[in-house]
């Protein structure tokens, strides 16, 4: 122990943080270079209708469409702007589609008219948008090694990103942006598109489009900020193989192996989704094209039913709904993930509460009302409720598919933290989570009486979950919101709490305190007693 | 409606008024100078390292009280007239009680050091100080700690997630070893060095210099060594504060006296807390306790004797933790950091200086009295029962698995605990591995 004497004279340490520090500052540089060629590149580039345009969009338009677009040839647009304004003014007056029919093929043909560097180096720009992107990101965050293992929250709540600053609510409207043009307006963002066509075409053998690209910044975003998890929370193994594991369901189960089907035609499928978070399981187009593409297609379909009906009832019993929500999910991996900075945003309220409860069992009213709806109209074969089953699925898809799991679900994370959508609205969080009250295993065990109220638990539960309040009753946790991220028992700075599976009776304890008061002897109790 | 009049809204007072409520109908009122809502006192550091800002340190939402009928009043008691049974406010208010509970907490100690009261010096201990320390670190180059406690070591980690570098003056041989035993004090002194943090040991403060600004220089050991500094900060323990209670009737020696039932010499007056100078018949030494859990215990236990129930406060199987910088720390029973007459004690620790237990027993009949853990987490109530039942080392040592409290997937540590206590005793003890749970199943 010869180490145990005087250090006199300069600390070792303070050295390494300035080196470190610049380190940092250079990532965060990279970084933000890589996210301003990001956004600058959706203005890049010229719009070009000629033949090769019109040859490119012609797989994707139909004839009459292709004869429009031929007599449009050689016209060039200088810009985005134009060039979506020009086709507006050209070819949508003369031609009366549905909307999304028209504004399918207006971003094929805008995405085949791209010309200049972009569209020429496609894999360049890739290299210098999210590659710069996430190597800046990885040398901002590999110096957290430097550090020794341990809970380091330190000024979270000074900085202005993470705790709902001007930074917040810039990064916050900038994602809530990035979805509403993803989803409506994707021929804004062609550029971008074309930025993953070379990854595309590589792993499916076709041209990329929002969803693919979609598809790629959640996976580099799970798989970065998951390596900052890992570096985080070294110490810690079950947030290690936590982590692993959502990492490996996201580039797997919901990019790879979706890519890998298509690129065989195959019925492509996240075999990971179960309904209803699945929302589009029972429709009857999806239940028709999986039953229609053989052998295969009748394996998803079955697998589907049997993920979403035998396998989440019986392994929420069995671990709690952790099992989905946080180590396979893939919302919830990209909340364990890129979500994890803004976890401590969740509001800790009754009245939160009480609106969680209101607003997702909602939902759940809702998708199981839709989907009876379409399962109807699929043994009727739309002879039931035909009509008013589309127009249920659209107004659902709309707002609680794109607007709430999506722009809310994610724009929302610098402002009321990583799980709204899976507080708040997930149908399938909410099915899990009557079974996890009611009949599971799982459970947060309060250590005795070791709390000591300081709040670092309900401060960064994502669900918004007061912990403390149970906690420091002496109480064991069994909340249905809960997803078992085990943050909680990780930030405990008193070992007070143990995410486990013990027998469902014993699950519910009584209250310590109630039982320490009870058995403190009164006088009366001591004198019969001596 | 009896009025019971609460002085002191910490985790003790606030307990008191809480369990009072569940239990009756009368009057609370509850008042403190400090802060307005009741705060954890234990969460202070997380403020000032950005982890929690002060709303999260509340345990109760600020609409609690309310629906709880208990009464807040923000101010500072002056002075209370027992006869009349009266309350005065700094403000100029009176109040009228029925029955009143002293728990004004703690203050912390100062030993009267030459410059202990310039800018620039501190201790911790309540939400003021937290911001004085805001201010007080604003640019400075350096600091210096002085008394090496549990607040002493939350101050270091603080100042050094502001990247302050810190010099660390400790009385003893090694950190905090007149309450831990050799080796755990020396695990934990490594474990500061480790961070980067200079630890003097064996050296006294001997006083501190003003610069010409009036403010905090320099301080000077009792060697003659001169250590430039912007903040001093004093952690070297609190007292009970009786600034309140000693001007009253209400008799005080070092706390305010009472009885086990937390009873003062004046009829309908009680006291609870760390301000609580308990006298335990058939014990010499009168006790202070100065731990959460005891406030709380000790509100809950008066709650009931104020409702009528007049109930001994009893702690049970003594226990505490705390975490030094990375490690963390749990105590059950107990540990002398010197062996007591007729009681031994086994030791491990893990090659990587970062894991241990000792378990102390009595060496006639081998039944355990206390234990020490460092970076394992071990279930209270289980502990608790041990020593409650005066289980055998060899008995613990078997089934520590059963009492293991680390998140799923950790390392357990049991299998080699049990080694070295196999080759240590010359015996052949075999681990009782009971407490397999099915999520557990992977973990090694
Ligand atoms: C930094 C720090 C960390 C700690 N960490 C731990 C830990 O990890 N574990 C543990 O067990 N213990 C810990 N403690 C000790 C623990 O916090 C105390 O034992 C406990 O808070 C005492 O509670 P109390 O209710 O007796 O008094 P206090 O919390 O001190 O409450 C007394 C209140 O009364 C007010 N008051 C006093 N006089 C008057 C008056 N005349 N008029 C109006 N108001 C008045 C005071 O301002 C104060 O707000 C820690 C203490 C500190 C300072
Ligand atoms: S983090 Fe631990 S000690 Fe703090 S309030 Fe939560 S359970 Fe209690």
């Amino acid at each position: 122990m010869k180490n145990v004497t005087h250090t006199n004279g300069k600390l070792p340490n303070m050295h390494k943080k300035s080196d470190i520090q610049i380190l940092r500052w250079l990532g965060l540089l990279i970084f933000l270079l890589g996210f301003t060629v990001f956004t600058a590149s959706i203005f890049l580039g010229h719009y070009q209708i000629d033949a090769s345009t019109v040859q490119k969009a012609s797989e994707y338009i139909p004839q009459e469409q292709v004869q429009l677009l031929n007599s449009l040839s050689g016209t060039r647009y200088a810009s985005i702007l134009e060039a979506i304004q020009g086709l507006e003014n050209t070819l949508n007056p003369e031609h009366k589609l549905p909307s999304y029919q028209w504004n399918e093929y207006k971003f094929w043909i805008i995405k085949s008219a791209a010309r200049g560097v972009l569209a020429e180096n496609p894999s360049l720009f890739l290299l210098l948008t999210i590659g710069l992107g996430a190597l800046g990101a990885l040398l901002f965050i590999l110096p957290g090694l430097t550090a020794l293992p341990g809970i380091k929250n330190d000024g979270i709540f000074f900085r202005s990103i993470t705790s709902k600053g001007l930074l917040g609510i810039l990064l916050g409207g900038y994602l809530i942006a990035f979805y509403i043009i993803l989803y409506w307006y994707p021929e804004y963002i062609v550029n971008l598109i074309i930025l993953v066509d070379p990854v595309s075409e590589f792993l499916r053998n076709k041209a990329a489009d929002r969803w693919f690209l979609y598809g790629f910044l959640y996976t580099v975003a799970v798989t970065v900020m998951g390596i900052r998890m890992f570096i985080k929370y070294r110490h810690n193994r079950y947030q290690l193989i936590r982590t692993g594991s959502v990492i490996f369901f996201q580039f797997g189960f919901a990019f790879m192996i979706p890519s890998i089907l298509e690129r065989f035609n195959q019925p492509s499928m996240d075999l990971k989704n179960a309904w209803p978070l699945n929302y589009t399981f029972f429709m009857d187009w999806n239940i028709k094209s999986l039953l229609n593409s053989g052998n295969l297609g009748i394996f998803l379909f079955l697998w589907g039913i049997l993920l979403s009906f035998v396998i989440v009832p019986l392994f929420t019993y069995l671990f709690g709904k952790r099992w989905y929500c946080s180590w396979v999910c893939g919302c919830g991996g990209l909340a364990e993930t890129l979500g994890d900075p803004f976890r401590q945003l969740s509001s800790k309220t009754l009245k939160a509460w009480r609106i969680e409860r209101i607003m997702i069992y909602s939902v759940l009213v809702f998708a199981v009302v839709m989907t009876v709806l379409q399962i109807s109209n699929f043994l009727s074969n739309g002879a039931l409720f035909g009509s008013y089953t589309w127009r249920v699925n659209k107004a659902y898809s709309f707002f609680i598919g794109s607007i709430f799991a999506g722009v809310v679900g994610t724009g929302f994370y610098p402002l009321m933290g990583n799980r709204v959508w899976c507080r708040f609205g997930c149908p399938l969080a909410a099915i899990m989570g009557i079974v996890q009250k009611f009949k599971s295993r799982f459970v947060i065990t309060t250590n005795g009486s070791q709390c000591i109220s300081c709040g670092n638990c309900s401060t960064y539960c994502e669900m918004g979950i007061d912990v403390r309040w149970y906690a420091q009753r002496g109480q064991n946790i069994v909340r249905a919101s809960c997803v078992g991220c085990g943050i909680c028992a990780a930030v405990c700075p008193r070992g007070v709490l143990k995410l486990e599976t013990t027998d469902p009776d014993k699950r519910y304890n009584v209250v310590l305190d109630d039982l320490i008061v009870e058995a403190m002897k009164t006088s009366e109790e001591l004198n019969k007693a001596s | 409606m009896e009025h019971l009049v609460i002085i002191g809204n910490g985790i003790s007072g606030i307990t008191t008024a809480r369990h009072v409520r569940k239990r009756s109908n009368m009057k609370i009122t509850v008042i403190s100078k400090e802060t307005q809502y009741f705060f954890s006192r234990t969460a202070l550091m997380y403020i000032y390292m950005g982890h929690m800002k002060f709303e999260h340190t509340k345990p109760y939402e600020d609409s609690f009280w309310e629906k709880n009928r208990i009464n807040l009043i923000y101010s500072y008691v002056t002075d209370v007239d027992v006869d009349t049974k009266t309350v005065f406010l700094e403000d100029g208010r009176t109040l009228q009680y029925d029955k009143l509970v002293i728990a004004t907490g703690s203050k912390s100690n100062k030993f009267g050091w030459p410059g202990q009261d310039l800018p620039g010096v501190q201790g911790f201990y309540s939400y003021q100080d937290v911001l004085l320390l805001e201010e007080n670190t604003r640019n400075i180059q350096h600091a210096v700690i002085v008394g090496g406690g549990l607040i002493g070591i939350e101050m270091a980690e603080m100042l050094h997630t502001r990247n302050i570098p810190v010099t660390f003056l400790v009385r003893e041989q090694y950190y905090w070893d007149n309450i831990l035993p050799q080796e755990e004090a020396r695990l934990v002194s490594r474990h500061i060095v480790e961070h980067g943090m200079e630890i003097r040991f064996k050296t006294n403060l001997k006083e501190i210099l003003p610069g010409e600004d009036g403010r905090v220089r320099a301080v000077v050991t009792e060697f003659g060594e001169e250590i430039p500094c912007q903040l001093v900060a004093l952690t070297p323990g609190v007292h009970p504060n009786i600034d309140l209670a000693s001007k009253t009737k209400i008799a005080t020696n070092r706390g305010v006296l009472v009885n086990e039932y937390l009873e003062t010499n004046i009829p309908d007056v009680y006291a609870c807390g760390d301000c609580a100078e308990i006298v335990v018949e058939r014990e010499e030494r009168h006790r202070i306790e100065q731990l959460w859990y005891t406030g709380k215990l000790q509100g809950m236990a008066l709650a009931k004797t104020i409702c009528g129930e007049r109930t001994r406060y009893d702690r049970g199987i003594w226990f505490n933790s705390a975490k030094f910088l990375d490690i963390e720390y749990q105590t059950y029973g107990f540990v002398s950091n010197v062996p007591r007459e007729g009681e031994e004690s086994f030791y491990w620790e893990h090659p990587d200086g970062k894991h241990a237990i000792r378990i102390v027993y009595n060496t006639e009949n081998r039944a355990v009295v206390g234990m020490n853990f460092f970076g394992i987490r071990m279930r209270h109530p289980v502990c608790e029962q041990w020593i409650k039942e005066q289980k055998k080392v060899e008995y613990v040592v078997s089934n520590l698995r059963e009492a293991n409290f680390d998140p799923e997937f950790y390392t357990h540590y049991e299998k080699d605990i049990l080694r070295a206590f196999n080759q240590m005793y010359h015996t052949n003890l075999t681990l009782n591995q009971k407490s397999q749970k099915l999520f557990s199943l992977f973990s090694r």
